[in-house]
């Protein structure tokens, strides 16, 4: 506790780096992607163009999806993690072999699935529904992406541990039980897409078994798949209260509220994932029903997150800046550092993100917007916002720290976090309205020949927004690679921000600081929510649809 | 450890607005409910197993298309395959009752009737059922939503809803 000025090791910083340079990458090639679907909704296809290389929008669809949701989130957090983990306990890695060895795995696995999908061979998009059949080595990669995360998720529980016994009685430094709880959660929630893949893809794409079990495919899938979402969100949750209020010169309103919320992520995040099945044939209503009302219980950990991070903002914003009014007070912040405007224009688009994921989760709203492309517009404010915004954010101190370069274009940077919101506002606000009118998502709309007269402006909005968005892409894509490879070395005096409480942690109730009843409640919960659908659906199971390549 | 007085701090704002979500979260869960089983706006539910192999050679779909039960009362069995829907095109009188079995014999598809409450997803092995009394007439375009490969975009039908 009295070593106050820890400082990460050389070895870790690198092999944090490490974990941004691959997810920065992925990033990249994923996004130049991007405005390839977003212009071909507005009639300029440009896939034509990119052939042989690249045979259609699907795999191009399949590489954007990829690369952004599954393998720019996975190495960005599991490095991010690995920061607040040993910074938040002041303490270095337990096992230090190990976390290298879970990260060359998901290193080996991303290599395995990208090359498939380059060859074409796996353009099954990123929820790769069965009995669309893909390369094996596409499952077999990913199946080692998160292997990897999960084994170095144990180095975390090791470090964890150890510090637990060096420090009896303390309470859990906030941001590393924050990231523990996260990988714990992401470790149960991967559960489903573990045995989608051993027991079914796998083996199928094999060729040892002959068919799939599609219905069961997608109870599996959707098991992890929701959760996953808050795989993205939490980390970036980890920025927002506990790093943030220290950004803009304050501290944390409420220290036991903020574990609380992360709690009820723990304990709430998996036994919902019917909610993306609203549609299915083969699962039955009432369950259907019952994952909808567990989705909005979802709705109070989320409106906690809102009320602590916005007050913390608040209060630093009146007490140090003199911010004054009721909304006044937001323009006093600091702004002009690029860090703390990326989390905050990530925390505004997210406002409507929410309000669009409750009518997704509202059982028969659901068969309105179901497959439309209202739902990437959603998501788009989430994990391509929300998300992908505050890790922006946090790259632009994280990268000068474990570099020892000084962020370079800090007003480039800015920039870079203004348009890609201007342009997310567009894109995504025409993809839900062209989404409610019908359109289908996942599909190239210029070829559609049902496509009626009155969604071309919509459409067009799409291309000039995704197109917008590119640009602010770009711009960040300049300063992280000029700051990281930067000739010159300027050093960078990089402090991690680490918001100190307004209460003493120490204070707060230690059920919230205790492990075992929170695990026995996520099981329970989930075999009350799963369990029955789960038995019913495998001891139904008929694994009599063969599938192939259809693209 | 030492028992110093732990509790939850939690401020008179914060108090207001967590009784706020609860209430915000509980009158969207009653909402939902009347809609679905007062106004009976329902999602679809297991209906039946197929076996995707043998679907399209025996049984109803088969012969895909509608089969009218009584004056105004259908029932259409839709076959959707890479990349079409079977049958294409359909006609029914305003005013009629339509109950929807859909399968498919490949890969999923999705089944969204343009301007209704109807979109499910049709899994094979599975049969999507939702019933739909259509009001108006029109020409309404029943669509592929989910990705089936190369020709998805193509995948299309149209029932006309005549006076």
């Amino acid at each position: 506790m009295s070593t106050s000025n820890y400082e990460v090791s050389k070895a870790d910083k690198k092999f944090i780096g490490l974990h941004l340079l691959f997810a920065t990458g992925s990033l990249f090639v994923g996004i130049l992607f991007g405005p390839l679907q977003a212009l071909e909704h507005s009639g300029l296809d440009l896939y034509p163009y990119l052939k042989p290389i690249f045979q259609s929008y699907y795999q191009g669809l399949t590489i954007h999806g990829v690369l952004n949701a599954l393998v720019w989130t996975t190495f960005f957090i599991t490095g991010f993690l690995t920061l607040t983990v040993v910074y938040g306990l002041k303490r270095d890695l337990r096992y230090p072999k190990l976390n290298r060895v879970g990260f060359w795995v998901m290193v080996v696995g991303l290599v395995t699935t990208a090359v498939p999908i380059l060859l074409d061979e796996a353009s099954v998009l990123y929820t790769f529904y069965p009995p669309l059949k893909a390369n094996w080595a596409f499952y077999a990669g990913l199946t080692l992406v998160v292997v990897g995360s999960w084994i170095e998720g144990y180095g975390f529980y090791f470090t964890y541990a150890a510090w637990r016994k060096e420090n009896p009685g303390v309470r859990s430094p906030l941001m590393a039980l924050m990231s523990v709880i996260t990988m714990g959660m992401w470790q149960i929630a991967t559960l489903g897409v573990a045995v989608e893949i051993l027991t079914m893809l796998l083996p199928w794409s094999l060729g040892l078994i002959e068919g799939t079990d599609p219905q069961l495919a997608r109870t599996y899938f959707w098991f992890t798949g929701h959760p996953l979402v808050y795989f993205w969100l939490l980390p970036a949750y980890i920025s927002w209260y506990a790093m943030l209020p220290k950004q803009v010169g304050g501290k944390l309103f409420s220290d036991s509220l903020a574990r609380l919320a992360f709690w009820l992520f723990f304990l709430l995040s998996v036994p919902l994932g019917f909610h993306h099945q609203f549609v299915d044939p083969g699962v039955p209503a009432g369950w259907k029903f019952l994952h909808a009302m567990l989705t909005y219980s979802v709705f109070i950990p989320s409106m906690l997150t809102a009320f602590t991070v916005i007050a913390s903002l608040e209060r630093a914003a009146k007490r140090t800046h003199g911010g004054k009014g009721l909304l006044g007070w937001i323009r006093v912040l600091p702004w002009d550092d690029p860090s703390v405007s990326a989390q905050l224009l990530a925390g505004i688009l997210f406002f409507f993100g929410g309000i669009g994921g409750l009518t997704n989760a509202s059982y028969n709203v659901n068969l309105v917007l179901h497959n439309t492309s209202w739902v990437p517009g959603h998501f788009h404010l989430t994990v391509a916002s929300a998300v992908t915004m505050s890790f922006w954010g946090i790259s632009y101190w994280l990268i000068p720290y474990v570099t020892g370069k000084k962020l370079k274009h800090k007003r480039l940077a800015t920039w870079a976090n203004w348009v890609w919101f201007v342009g997310m506002i567009i894109f995504s606000n025409a993809m839900h309205v062209v989404g409610l009118l019908g359109a289908p998502r996942r599909t190239p709309l210029g070829l559609a020949p049902y496509i009626p007269e009155e969604w071309s402006g919509h459409l067009l909005r799409v291309g000039i927004g995704g197109t917008i968005m590119f640009v602010g892409a770009i711009f960040y894509f300049i300063v992280v690679a000029r700051t990281a490879w930067a000739k010159k070395y300027e050093p960078a005096d990089v402090e991690i921000p680490v918001a100190e409480s307004v209460h003493d942690p120490q204070q707060t109730p230690a059920w919230l600081d205790k492990w075992v009843p929170w695990i026995i409640a996520t099981f329970a919960l989930i075999i009350i929510a799963y369990g029955p659908q789960l038995v019913d659906q495998i001891a139904n199971m008929s694994l009599n649809s063969p599938g192939g390549k259809y693209w | 450890m030492s028992e110093m007085k732990t509790s939850i701090n939690i401020d008179p704002y914060e108090r207001n607005w967590i009784i706020i979500s609860v209430s915000l979260a509980v009158v969207f869960g009653i909402i939902i409910a009347v809609a679905g089983f007062a106004y009976g706006i329902q999602v679809p539910t297991p209906e039946q197993r197929v076996d995707p192999r043998t679907v399209s050679t025996e049984g109803p779909w088969a012969d895909p298309g509608l089969r009218e039960l009584a004056p105004g009362k259908y029932e259409a069995y839709i076959m959707a395959q890479v990349w079409s829907f079977l049958p294409r095109e359909m006609t029914v009188p305003v005013g009629s009752e339509v109950t929807f079995y859909i399968t498919s014999k490949d890969v999923q598809h999705g089944f969204k009737l343009q301007d209704t409450n109807l979109n499910v997803q049709v899994v094979p092995g599975q049969v999507s059922k939702l019933t739909i009394t259509f009001d108006k007439p029109g020409d309404y375009h029943y669509i592929c939503t989910e990705y089936c490969g190369a020709a998805h975009a193509a995948m299309f039908g149209t029932l006309h809803v005549e006076e």
